[in-house]
């Protein structure tokens, strides 16, 4: 039996050796009754754990109502984020919970399939979870058919409609959808589409009951969630705290550096907030107050020795590059971005024009494309310009900061893929 | 039958995916779609801007006259 307020919950194991079913049935043996599954839900508050933070049972109930026979639950483990690996963490430490809870919303909403989707450069992940789904059906346990798609990985292909768009004709491009909410479709089938950890939460939930999945967390976010903690850090790590954890205590935890210059949380959509206030916990509630979210679970530390600028600059670089480039807005808002801040990074001649151009291009760009990227693109340099106002005033009277001139860096950012390269089917 | 719709409760929307960016929306309404600088429409959010006939006609004009038929009036929601 485990403690309601004992942690690692999700991550309880060895992260890289998954639990079998038998080990998983024990350590995670059933200990309350659960008459409503989708009740049990409504009352334990658990959001959403991939970005938006949606509360999970709403979205259930909405996919239940809904009519259809052959029903869809999609589990996206695709973490487009470079900086995020909890999901892959999570599916290598306890794939049977992602599984379980996956079933118990397959159940909620009357689905007979579930679709795994994990970005196929993830081939361990990919093993671990398909040697999961065989001993389950080994174990001849009843059930929805449980299968793993692996689209490829792009940042956009984890966003739902790019996922189903995959799902349906091989690409995975995001698709303009004027009407919200609105109910995505496999081979038009409804689908529920959930992350990973949100699944594993529910799997808790549906052995251990609502009350004992608020034992961690706040009123308002209860429970606890995975964190992936980069930039200036000893080593990336994956961290299970529970929400409205302070962040002071988060950094300790993953061995960061304790006084940092700021902190960019949420992911590379995310925002920047100062890193001199780390007494603020981290939960959506607190966060909002510094303008930022949990998000899809990045905390990328910024220390003293580096530049946001720069920092930022080969950010919006990559998202750019990683635009799918089907909304004009996007596919030349968010270049135009990257080659403001290029030159507002090195203090050339033109970086007060290029600041002010900022400031108007992310005003034309926001809410313009099919999908959010550029939405998250603008937050990123809008929080940038705002928590790094005095290094940028530098940087545009062209007297770029000692990191920027040495463009030592700390955030991980993959390679520039040329436009030909980009796979998206 | 018989019930006279409200027209002030319409937008124009654009499906940024199909847009290319031809311009010709700008052309026809002038008064609801500017450009950005990448010659992509930005159409106006504001409410009053059809409460004129004619700028509902030029709407009209717009979507019709869209070569990626890319626009679409939509009645706003809440009314």
């Amino acid at each position: 039996m485990m403690l309601a307020d004992q942690l690692p919950r999700l991550l309880s194991g060895t992260p890289g050796t998954p639990r079998g079913v038998e080990e998983h049935d024990a350590t995670f043996a059933v200990s309350a009754r659960v008459p409503s599954l989708l009740e049990e839900l409504d009352l334990s508050g658990l959001k959403g754990r991939g970005g938006a933070g949606f509360p999970t049972a709403r979205k259930a109930r909405l996919l239940r109502t809904h009519h259809g026979r052959h029903k869809v639950l999609v589990v996206n483990a695709m973490e487009g984020e470079p900086a995020s690996h909890k999901d892959a963490t999570l599916l290598s430490t306890n794939p049977h919970l992602v599984l379980d809870g996956a079933e118990i919303l397959a159940a909620i909403i009357g689905a007979r399939r579930v679709t795994v989707c994990v970005a196929r450069n993830n081939t361990t992940v990919i093993a671990h979870v398909t040697r999961a789904i065989r001993e389950r059906e080994r174990h001849s346990r009843r059930g929805p058919t449980l299968g793993v798609e692996t689209p490829p990985w792009r940042y956009v292909a984890g966003e739902e409609s790019a996922l189903m768009h995959w799902l349906n004709d091989h690409e995975s491009l995001p698709q303009y959808r004027p009407q919200r909410p609105n109910v995505l479709e496999v081979a038009g089938h409804a689908a529920l589409v959930e992350n990973a950890e949100t699944c594993a939460n529910v799997g808790l939930i549906g052995r251990f009951g609502a009350a004992w999945f608020r034992g961690v967390g706040t009123e308002a976010s209860p429970g606890s969630t995975l964190v992936s903690v980069t930039g200036a850090v000893e080593r990336p790590t994956v961290v299970e705290i529970a929400l409205g954890t302070p962040l002071r205590t988060v950094l300790a935890l993953a061995g960061a550096d304790p006084r940092p210059r700021a902190l960019l949380l949420g992911g590379y959509g995310g925002s920047w907030i100062p890193g001199d206030d780390l007494e603020v916990t981290y939960d959506n509630e607190s966060l909002a107050r510094l303008g930022a979210t949990v998000g899809a679970g990045v905390l990328a530390v910024l220390g003293h020795e580096g530049c946001g600028v720069v920092e930022t600059e080969r950010v919006v670089k990559w998202m750019a590059n990683e635009s799918a480039r089907q909304c004009g807005p996007c596919a030349f808002g968010l270049p135009a971005l990257g080659a403001d801040l290029a030159q507002l990074s090195t203090g050339t001649r033109e970086a007060k024009d290029a600041l002010e151009r900022l400031d108007e291009r992310c005003g034309s760009i926001i809410g313009r494309g099919a999908c959010h990227h550029p939405d998250g693109v603008v937050r990123l340099v809008r929080s940038a310009l705002e928590v790094f106002a005095d290094d940028i005033t530098q940087h545009a009277h062209g007297e770029p900061c000692g990191p920027a001139r040495s463009r030592r860096h700390f955030l991980s950012v993959p390679r520039l893929e040329h436009e030909s390269e980009l796979v998206w089917e | 039958m018989g019930v006279k719709r409200r027209v002030t409760g319409l937008r124009l929307r654009v499906d940024p995916v199909l847009c290319d960016g031809y311009g010709h929306c700008h052309e026809l309404a002038p008064e609801l779609v500017t450009m950005d600088e990448w010659g992509y429409p930005i159409i106006t959010d504001d409410p009053a801007a059809f409460s004129d006939p004619a700028a509902l006609k030029s709407a009209r004009l717009a979507v019709r006259g869209c070569p990626r038929q890319a626009l679409h009036l939509e009645r706003r929601s809440g009314d």
